[in-house]
């Protein structure tokens, strides 16, 4: 009896629901050393924005318990350069790819869709409106359903029907699930959950904040049960929406959780960081696992721990 | 070129774990894996065990390699993953990845090379010495630290080095002072015509202006905390300044360890560019 792997997410499929975590992979290239990128279900890239952009000074990282904090300030490229030499190549490994896209305004994010719109390889979109190292709070759209809607719906009137659109949403509101449903409301096709947690670390010896960004975004394993609640919150709230997981993944059962909770596919962030191989183990350790508990497929596992009887 | 086209993951032996003083010497099996280390390359070791709260590997410098298949490290048992790891006995097993990072240069024509490390950032200088020799050039070493205890000088070390000068602040070993003071003296009495440093970035920052003044190359070996040490991360950036004069962040873990010293823009570390 073979596993059917296979998952959707927003209409697209993928043939493993295992997938880098944007800004944890950067554009593939350095990963691919370690494993070939077409065997995973996607590579979801960096946050592209339009301009290059040198982000945050450093220090950029504090590692805490099971856990980090990063300050990087989506540096980047730009679209341009991004399109002219990273999209190709990942095509060229036959890489399904998923662009993650980020704005300072709902405008930003529609040049940028303009720009991705029709590029060969492109599987999905995700609209990154939660990234925690932007200058202003203000700017993290998914923090008030209003701007959150402004921005997809002005990405889906430029994509229109020819890309799933993932919205990336922060699990630092009260109510998580009506910004889901906002989002959804306006155009996205699914979600993807979640992104870092906003933190703090003081340094004892300089007695100040020890991030050049003096904030944070809190990753690994340390909010792997925040990344489990929200999924399960949105899930029964949404239960026809399809979830794009993330949260202090490591193992395949730790990616079991996420599905279970009711993600459809799951993002390696951080710990591939500390383990280059983490995603095509974790594929690896997940598919195994899902043998083991007897599921003929991966779609019969999500969501599983809302069943009823 | 593909990024870090040598590097693999492997399970590494402990082949040995000596205490030198306040450092550890830690020797690694790594096999036929030698042959592609360069001297300036370094290792990224997961630490902490199993069940550890310590998700980040933590990067070393590579001191040497020897031809049986192993390779050398200087460790500083400071923070809660260097610590374990210089509690790590004979035997036991590391996940390591390595040869990352860029590499120190070797002049094609002989010349003389002044070799400047502070603390155990002298470690990786001495296996660059034997390369330097080896190949046909002069070598000079100037080490320097806050006090004797934290100078690291191996005696197998010194034989590449035909001058090999010490200076510690208290005075407690070599002459008194910095190991930057007299840079400009040792340049011009050997004719030195590049300098490779390793050591904290004030000392980098320091010989970068005299090596500037002297009119002379600079490869240093810089450091800045990262997370991941394979280009994936982003937190480890130095401001540099490319060809066409503009200043980027580069990642110190792919576009160094080893840099330009004369394109680091040292006045913006830690500055918003």
């Amino acid at each position: 009896m073979t596993l059917d792997f296979g998952t959707t997410l927003g209409g697209a499929w993928f043939p493993s629901p295992i997938f880098t975590a944007s800004g944890c992979a950067s554009s593939g290239k350095e990963l691919s050393q370690f494993f070939p990128l077409r065997e995973i279900g996607a590579v979801v890239t960096k946050s592209i924005m339009l301009k290059p952009r040198a982000g945050r000074p450093t220090p950029r990282m504090a590692e805490t318990p099971s856990g980090m904090l990063n300050s990087i300030g989506l540096q980047g490229p730009g679209i341009d350069a991004f399109l002219i030499e990273d999209i190709p190549w990942l095509a060229a490994q036959g890489a399904r790819i998923i662009v993650s896209i980020a704005g300072e305004t709902a405008e930003e994010y529609a040049v940028l869709s303009r720009k991705l719109r029709g590029v060969f390889g492109i599987s999905a979109l995700e609209v990154n409106i939660s990234c925690p190292n932007v200058e202003n709070r203000g700017l993290v759209f998914a923090c008030d359903p209003n701007s959150a809607s402004e921005v997809i719906k002005s990405v889906r009137s430029i994509i229109g029907g020819d890309l799933p659109i993932l919205a990336k949403l922060t699990p630092d509101v009260t109510n998580i699930a009506s910004i889901a449903s906002a989002v959804i409301n306006s155009g996205a096709d699914g979600l993807a959950l979640i992104n870092t947690v906003l933190g703090m670390v003081i340094n004892t010896e300089t007695m100040r904040p020890h991030l050049g960004g003096k904030t944070g975004g809190l990753s690994g394993p340390a909010i792997r049960p925040i990344a489990v609640r929200a999924i399960y919150q949105v899930r029964e709230a949404l239960p026809n929406v399809s979830i794009l997981g993330m949260g202090g993944v490591a193992t395949g059962k730790d990616a079991l959780e996420l599905i279970l909770a009711g993600a459809s596919g799951v993002s390696i962030g951080t710990a591939s960081f500390g383990d280059p191989s983490a995603v095509i183990r974790i594929q690896r350790e997940l598919h195994q696992l899902l043998q083991d508990k007897g599921f003929q497929s991966l779609k019969e596992a999500v969501g599983f721990a809302h069943r009823q009887e | 070129m593909p990024i870090n086209r040598h590097a693999l993951q492997l399970l590494a032996p402990v082949v040995s774990n000596r205490r030198l003083g306040i450092y550890h010497q830690i020797v690694l099996e790594v096999g036929d894996l030698v042959r592609t280390i360069k001297p300036g390359n370094f290792i990224a070791i997961s630490v902490g065990g199993e069940n550890s709260k310590l998700i980040l590997r933590r990067a070393f410098a590579i001191s040497r390699v020897h031809d049986r298949g192993t390779l050398e490290l200087i460790v500083s048992p400071m923070g809660s993953g260097s610590k374990w790891l210089c509690a790590q006995p004979e035997g036991a097993t590391l996940d390591v990845v390595t040869p990352l990072g860029t590499a120190f240069g070797i002049p094609t024509e002989s010349v003389t090379a002044l070799l400047v490390g502070g603390g155990y950032g002298s470690a990786p200088l001495f296996g660059l010495a034997d390369v330097l020799k080896d190949r046909g050039h002069r070598v000079i070493m100037a080490l320097g630290a806050s006090t004797a205890g934290k100078i690291y000088a191996p005696i197998e070390g010194r034989r590449s080095a035909t001058l090999l000068k010490i200076y510690t602040e208290d005075g407690s070993a070599g002459d008194t002072g910095r190991v930057t003071d007299s840079l400009l003296e040792l340049i011009e009495e050997f004719d030195v015509r590049v300098i490779y440093s390793c050591g904290p970035m004030a000392m980098l920052e320091a010989i970068s202006t005299i090596a500037n003044q002297a009119d002379i190359a600079h490869q240093c070996a810089v450091e800045e905390s990262m997370a991941c040490g394979i280009g994936i991360c982003m937190t480890c950036v130095i401001p540099v300044k490319n060809a066409q004069g503009e200043i980027k962040n580069l990642r110190s873990c792919i576009d160094g360890p080893v840099m330009d010293g004369e394109a680091v823009q040292w006045q913006l570390v830690g500055e918003q560019l």
